[in-house]
């Protein structure tokens, strides 16, 4: 016994013991967060399959299920584990009474009456799963019209903001003349401004040009590029080496046929990269949807979803249907594109 | 001998002009949706302006309103005593918010990062774990996060009831002195974005640095201390920025937990009248434009001068890998 825990003790003492110690640790604690990141969207999933009576009585379980039943004298009563004696049974309760106990009954035997402890018995379930939940919010709402205004938001934004934002970026990062520097400099200034302090003039511009409560207004500005992405588009085209775009000068290739032939094929990753993060964008933004659309036939999934929910509160289990529907995309891309994604976090980043 | 100078600045030239041709987008856009509005709301902010009716000049009674009475309130300690007590009351929450979240946040994430640099097995599947609320941010989540919170059918409740024994466990978004602390928790729930930031710059981190450490005979606390801290400063100052900034436009998780309730945005007593709740409320509730922009360029020179706050005292406390070189 002595000498086990001695072996035990140099193991710990030595580097590698060391090391496989705190390797432990460092596994313990990311799995212990993990769980906590991981529940609520357990949560979203399994009261997404609940019915209403569930999330009512039995909302903190998670697992979508109800209480096993059996006809006693014709009425289904709920079926518990019991323990007598150290054995264990299946009995029925069959009334409740005061202190906390319950009459229990074995099926086969309705005659016989244990009292017994309620809250010391296990009560049993069984799975319950409510699929047309899904099916029922989609007709809820207007939901398919709330998804082709979304993913006309999200991709023809994202085209204009991919051909807008190579344009500046290759500006900036391929010619020289006194004010670019300058220029970029006021770019970069505007990544840091808040929305708010323009937000209100163009309101009433767009109004002014009658494109409030349409599409618009979060569509034609991605045409404009933004400075966020012209940045990181713009540092990804200073890595590429400028042998063959001299090459193709030579061959009398102009600057438009230097960006398209040589520039954008060999940044494709960047683009894929700034695309992915303007999808994720478009596709959660809440703040200027609401802000610009009024009617329902023009709301996009976040802003259809939130009215949903203002309007039919109680109903949790369609809401948080409608809530996995939503998430489901992004998180199919983010599992589609890990590696782009992470390289183009690292790059995002810091590496400016 | 001008000949090939005035070639060369005709060359010159073109370049130039062509590189202007390329970002002739970014100036338009930068014009027409930046500082043409931001102009126009530094305008407003200086009348009375409903929309429908042409804008009123009135001079600095905007910024009058927000302002006044702040000699009164501090000397009575009345709220009451401010021109506009809800200005200051959706500061103090987006303060206060700030106050509890950002230091959780940077630490929490910093935390994590470390530990998800660390050769431990399945490391990609911790970091996709941990990273993944981040990237469906927005109006599902809070609705799935109000429903945890809710204090009577809500999930979170009835464990901290029976599993950790908390007798009267709070009642978060439906209390005034809880709602912060509950959208606190949300939003650390969504550490992995700040976390994955660090990550990449713990990455950055060059190895020789360590090795070198090794050799001097270091142990793994002075290396994280006088190497992975110092190295990782101006990412910790980078998140520090953009938290802050994100803070005074913290929106859509208010709206989405209060706007349907029956007290209405910012609910429970304003408790949660977050500066960019307040002003939205200004403009597209009530329709006052002009108050509206004035709080709109309040934000702005705050954002801007905590902003420069930092810049300037980052001298203090973030190394940068150049300067490091340039001391060794």
């Amino acid at each position: 016994m002595k000498k086990e825990s001695e072996g035990l003790f140099r193991i710990f003492r030595s580097a590698s013991g060391h090391e496989l110690l705190f390797k432990g640790i460092v596994t313990l604690i990311l799995a212990s967060g993990s769980v906590l990141i991981l529940i609520p969207f357990l949560y979203m999933i399994s009261t997404s399959l609940k019915d209403p009576a569930q999330i009512r009585s039995d909302s903190a379980s998670l697992m979508p299920r109800k209480p096993k039943t059996v006809p006693i004298n014709g009425n289904p009563e709920p079926l518990y584990q019991v323990t007598i004696d150290g054995q264990v049974y299946e009995y029925a309760l069959i009334k409740k009474i005061p202190n906390g106990l319950g009459q229990f009954v074995d099926p086969a035997r309705a005659d016989v009456i244990h009292e017994l402890k309620i809250n010391e018995q296990k009560q049993l379930y069984r799975w319950d799963v409510h699929w047309e939940n899904y099916p029922e919010a989609i007709n809820a709402m207007p939901f398919w019209r709330y998804l082709g205004n979304t993913l006309i938001v999200t991709f023809v934004g994202m085209f204009g903001m991919l051909f807008s934002c190579s344009l500046v970026a290759y500006g900036f990062s391929r010619f020289r003349a006194r004010w670019l520097n300058v220029l970029f400099l006021v770019l970069l200034s505007t990544i840091m401004l808040p929305s708010q302090v323009r937000l209100i003039p163009l309101y009433i511009f767009f109004q002014n040009l009658g494109w409030v409560n349409t599409l618009l207004p979060l569509i034609v500005p991605q045409f404009f590029a933004n400075a966020y992405d012209v940045f990181l588009l713009r540092q990804f085209f200073m890595t590429i080496p400028l042998e063959l775009d001299d090459a193709a000068k030579i061959d009398g290739a102009n600057p438009l046929q230097v960006l398209l032939y040589i520039v954008l094929p060999q940044a494709r990753p960047a683009l894929i990269s700034v695309g992915i993060f303007h999808f994720l964008y478009a596709w959660n933004d809440f703040y200027e949807p609401l802000i610009f659309l009024h009617t329902p036939e023009n709301w996009t999934l976040a802003v259809g979803l939130q009215t949903f929910d203002a309007v039919y509160t109680i109903n949790t289990h369609l809401i948080m249907a409608v809530s996995v529907l939503m998430i489901v995309p992004p998180i199919l891309l983010f599992f589609f594109s890990q590696r782009i994604f992470t390289q183009g976090v690292v790059f995002s980043g810091i590496k400016g | 001998m001008s000949f090939p100078s005035s070639q060369k600045i005709s060359l010159a030239r073109r370049e130039a002009l062509a590189g202007y041709a390329f970002i002739v987008p970014w100036i338009i856009g930068f014009l027409v949706f930046t500082i043409g509005p931001m102009l126009a709301s530094l305008y407003f902010s200086f009348t009375k302006y409903n929309i429908i009716d042409p804008p009123q000049w009135v001079g600095l009674a905007n910024y009058e309103k927000a302002f006044s009475g702040i000699w009164n309130a501090v000397r009575t300690g009345d709220a009451r005593q401010f021109g506009d007590p809800l200005f200051w009351k959706a500061l103090q929450v987006t303060i206060y918010f700030a106050s509890l979240a950002l230091p959780l946040n940077l630490g929490i994430s910093f935390f994590l990062a470390v530990l998800l640099n660390q050769k431990v097995r399945g490391i990609n599947i911790w970091r996709t774990i941990y990273f993944l609320p981040s990237i469906i941010a927005g109006v599902a989540v809070t609705l799935l996060w109000v429903r945890i919170l809710n204090p009577r059918v809500g999930v979170l409740n009835p464990f901290l009831k029976d599993v950790i024994g908390i007798q009267n466990p709070p009642g978060w978004l439906a209390d005034p002195d809880w709602a912060i602390p509950a959208l606190v928790i949300m939003s650390l729930w969504g550490v992995g974005s700040s976390m994955i930031i660090y990550l990449a710059g713990l990455q950055g981190v060059p190895t020789d640095l360590y090795d070198a450490a090794k050799v001097d005979g270091a142990n793994a606390w002075q290396r994280f201390w006088n190497i992975t801290f110092p190295m990782m400063t101006p990412v910790l100052f980078y998140n520090l920025v953009l938290g802050m900034i994100a803070t005074f436009q913290y929106f859509t998780q208010v709206y989405v937990a209060t706007s349907s309730s029956i007290a209405g945005l910012g609910s429970p007593q304003h408790s949660t009248l977050f500066y960019n709740i307040y002003l939205y409320q200004n403009a597209f509730r009530y329709f006052d434009m002009g108050y509206a922009s004035t709080l709109a360029w309040i934000l702005f020179i705050i954002v801007l001068s905590l902003t420069a706050l930092i810049f300037r005292s980052s001298d203090a406390w973030v190394y940068y890998e150049g300067q490091l070189r340039g001391r060794g």
